[in-house]
């Protein structure tokens, strides 16, 4: 008997297809039929730095959730006769429309997009006339899903009043309504605090207060720069009207990190630092994440980010749609993953699925601290007349999107 | 050891709470062989020993880390208990209650299948998309078989030519024929198929998808599917209905579906495939196995660290008993 070897194993699996008889899901042919994706990773001019070192960015981020998307596709295409591939493309914000027009002449139609909601809406525009659909793993703007969305775009990030909603119905279910919100100085800042604001009035919190914590610029990083903003903090935070929880909104990161152990009042900081709402986190082991972190550490040999998660849920979506339609034309798989069939597992207990309305995927958003999931949100106690997922964000009555 | 002893002696006290329960089963159940329940605690890395007739938990045996799968020999002597942290099958000694020694198993064992002869274990690897065949007697791996990613449903016909697995991300049912242990056939199911059934007679093949929420029935032979099942419960989201084991009764005419953190178990019409009954037992219920008489069937219940026993006949459940920290698998036997 030949056993084969774990290093054998991925040659092993490809060998399967011819290796297989005629069965209820063999290929017609020997040929697999390709379904190219790129993943399209626009570089800001400068970048933004994390706060902590430990959350600078690794260089494949991003591409290695792509690379095992990929894998999940190819193991279950060896058994239909399809096959996946994988370009990987890192671009500057001028080049991104030549460089995303290239891939599409290459034959691509499907590009996941890591770039800012501007750029975005730019590459958006340049394929409209074409068969091509962008996923958005990384832009949280509600105007995409609003005012500014596109038929050719797909959201598998989460939206500000989504995430904002998942960590509103928490501190809800904690009974702690009285908020005491911190908002940075920059538009995408003052962004996610409006998604704050619109989330305490939907689920009935008090914000007591909302202080403007101004960016002065300067380096992120320097032998006493933390120290210097720490001590602000206290002060910076000083005299606010009793509240349960001060939430932060600091998309821009300026400050948000140095909050917890440094406010005036002791209390738990919660939003863009303490307890973050996250599509992913590495400490997730339920519904079977220890699975994904594990194949996912294998292969990245470090741990997953959100961002991974979420180019890997846009390259499985187009997966699972080419397994459930045992097709791969562009059509058949675009209408499939906007139709009522469409589910996908993700690692959360739920299936996730598109939003017709909003092409916004929906999905369970979990809320973590440093090392650990503290709960995942929607909460049980909020309920919806379709699906509790759709409690986060904006719903199709409330919409603003017309494709 | 002589510690994790205690622990069965609380849960006592609890379980003479139920005693008038408890003696009434014991006066309807015919007092012939010794029913055993086995119950594989996966938080608590131990097995569960209870005595199905008084309904005490006989004691809690400490094994392997996060022992999930267990399967019981046919003469009800040796339990395979597949410990998926420690990447090896421990065989515990049901008379003795002692694991006796480990079977190579491959890495992240989690749910098995015994052929009819008792001879070679199939088990499903879910870190690693292989099913794993070992040989028992020899105590070593005579197979590896590449299947879908995170495998874990097994099912097996009762001649023991072909073993199904399904894989939880592929969403697939695998045909693998135990001679050539190549896969021959696969049919798509629903999202994170979880497990796997025959009848008895091999006509028909049941596999749960948790977050399809669905059982799919299908003729083995072409392989097809023949029909979906789909649950609902009032005033219980679709999302909380999340099916995972399967138990059919010997002559296929009901089929109870655990369908997870709807803490709820449905009785199918193995005829018609619909819905009769749901059995309110405890919460986030994992795993089913009927006694060996087919009386009672056993419900492993994840979150509130108990069994429930429903009496198969008089369709209600009759009895919940503490068993360790969260318990997953669960094996009945004669002995």
């Amino acid at each position: 008997m030949h056993i084969p070897t774990r290093r054998a194993l991925a040659a092993g699996a490809v060998a399967l297809i011819a290796a297989m008889p005629a069965g209820a899901q063999a290929p017609g042919n020997g040929e697999a039929t390709p379904v190219p994706a790129a993943v399209l990773r626009v570089e800001p001019e400068r970048p933004r730095l994390p706060l902590s070192r430990l959350d600078l960015p690794p260089e494949d981020l991003g591409f290695a959730g792509a690379r095992l998307a990929t894998e999940d596709n190819r193991t279950t295409g060896t058994f239909l006769g399809q096959d996946f591939t994988l370009e990987e493309v890192s671009t500057s914000p001028d080049e991104a429309v030549a460089t995303l027009e290239e891939l599409t002449a290459s034959g691509i139609q499907f590009v996941v997009t890591m770039a800012d909601a501007d750029t975005l809406l730019e590459l958006s525009d340049a394929v409209a006339d074409e068969d091509v659909i962008l996923f958005n793993a990384t832009a949280p703007d509600d105007r995409l899903r609003g005012e500014d969305c596109r038929a050719n775009v797909f959201h598998t990030i989460p939206s500000r009043a989504m995430f904002a909603d998942a960590l509103a119905q928490f501190l809800m279910v904690k009974r702690w309504d009285r908020w005491f919100l911190v908002e940075g100085s920059h538009e995408a800042d003052t962004a996610l605090a409006d998604a704050y604001r619109r989330a305490a009035e939907k689920f009935g919190a008090n914000i007591v207060e909302s202080r403007v914590f101004e960016d002065t610029g300067g380096a992120r990083r320097t032998d006493a720069g933390h120290v210097q903003v720490q001590a602000q903090m206290p002060v910076f935070t000083q005299r606010a009207p009793e509240h349960h929880v001060l939430v932060a909104a600091d998309e821009s990161e300026v400050f948000g990190s140095y909050l917890p152990y440094h406010t005036w009042d002791p209390r738990p900081v919660a939003g863009s630092a303490g307890l973050r709402p996250t599509t992913w986190h590495p400490a997730h082991e339920a519904w079977a994440g220890m699975q994904m972190q594990s194949r996912f550490d294998r292969l990245a040999e470090r741990p997953m980010r959100p961002e991974d998660f979420n180019v890997w849920v846009a390259l499985r979506s187009i997966g699972e749609a080419a397994t459930r339609t045992n097709s791969t034309d562009f059509a058949s798989l675009r209408d499939y993953m906007l139709g009522d069939e469409f589910q996908l597992g993700a690692f959360k207990g739920v299936a996730v699925s598109y939003r017709q309305w909003d092409n916004q995927l929906r999905q369970p958003i979990l809320l973590a601290h440093d090392n650990m999931v503290v709960s995942v949100s929607p909460q049980d106690q909020y309920v919806h007349q379709f699906s509790p997922l759709d409690s986060l964000g904006v719903d199709e009555p409330e919409t603003t999107c017309s494709f | 050891m002589q510690l994790l002893k205690n622990i069965p002696r609380e849960r006592n006290v609890m379980n003479r709470l139920l005693a008038t329960t408890a003696a009434a089963l014991a006066a309807s159940a015919v007092a012939a062989v010794a029913q055993t329940v086995y119950v594989s605690n996966e938080r608590g890395n131990s097995i569960t020993i209870i005595d199905h007739e008084s309904g005490e938990v006989v004691e809690e045996v400490p094994v392997g880390q996060r022992p999930r799968g267990i399967n019981l020999s046919s003469d009800g002597k040796t339990l395979y208990i597949l410990a998926s942290d420690d990447n090896r099958v421990e065989v515990m000694d049901t008379e003795t209650r002692q694991v006796t020694h480990h079977l190579p198993s491959g890495p992240d064992p989690e749910l098995g299948i015994l052929s009819p002869d008792d001879k070679i274990l199939y088990v499903a690897n879910e870190d690693d998309n292989l099913v794993t065949a070992i040989d028992v007697e020899n105590r070593s791996i005579i197979a590896e078989i590449p299947v879908g990613i995170e495998p874990e449903g097994m099912g097996i016909t009762s001649d023991g030519k072909t073993v199904v697995n399904t894989s939880e991300t592929t969403n697939m049912a695998h045909f693998i024929d135990t001679e050539t242990y190549e896969i021959y056939a696969n049919i798509l199911v629903d999202q994170r198929p979880r497990f796997a059934e025959f009848t008895a007679d091999d006509s028909l093949l049941y596999v749960s998808a948790e977050i399809g929420g669905t059982v799919k029935v299908i003729d083995p032979s072409v392989p097809e599917v023949l029909h979906t099942i789909t649950f609902e419960i009032p005033g219980v989201p679709q999302e909380a209905i999340q099916p995972v084991g399967v138990r059919v009764t010997e002559d296929g005419s009901k089929v109870y579906v655990a369908l997870g953190p709807s803490n709820r178990v449905a009785l199918v019409n193995g005829e018609t495939w619909e819905v009769e009954e749901y059995f309110l037992v405890g919460q986030r219920v994992w795993q089913l196995a009927f006694t060996p008489d087919e009386k009672f069937l056993y419900t492993t219940n994840g979150i509130s660290n108990d069994v429930s026993v429903i009496d198969v006949e008089n369709n209600e459940v009759v009895r919940s008993i503490p068993v360790g920290e969260q318990p997953w698998g669960v094996q009945i036997g004669d002995h």
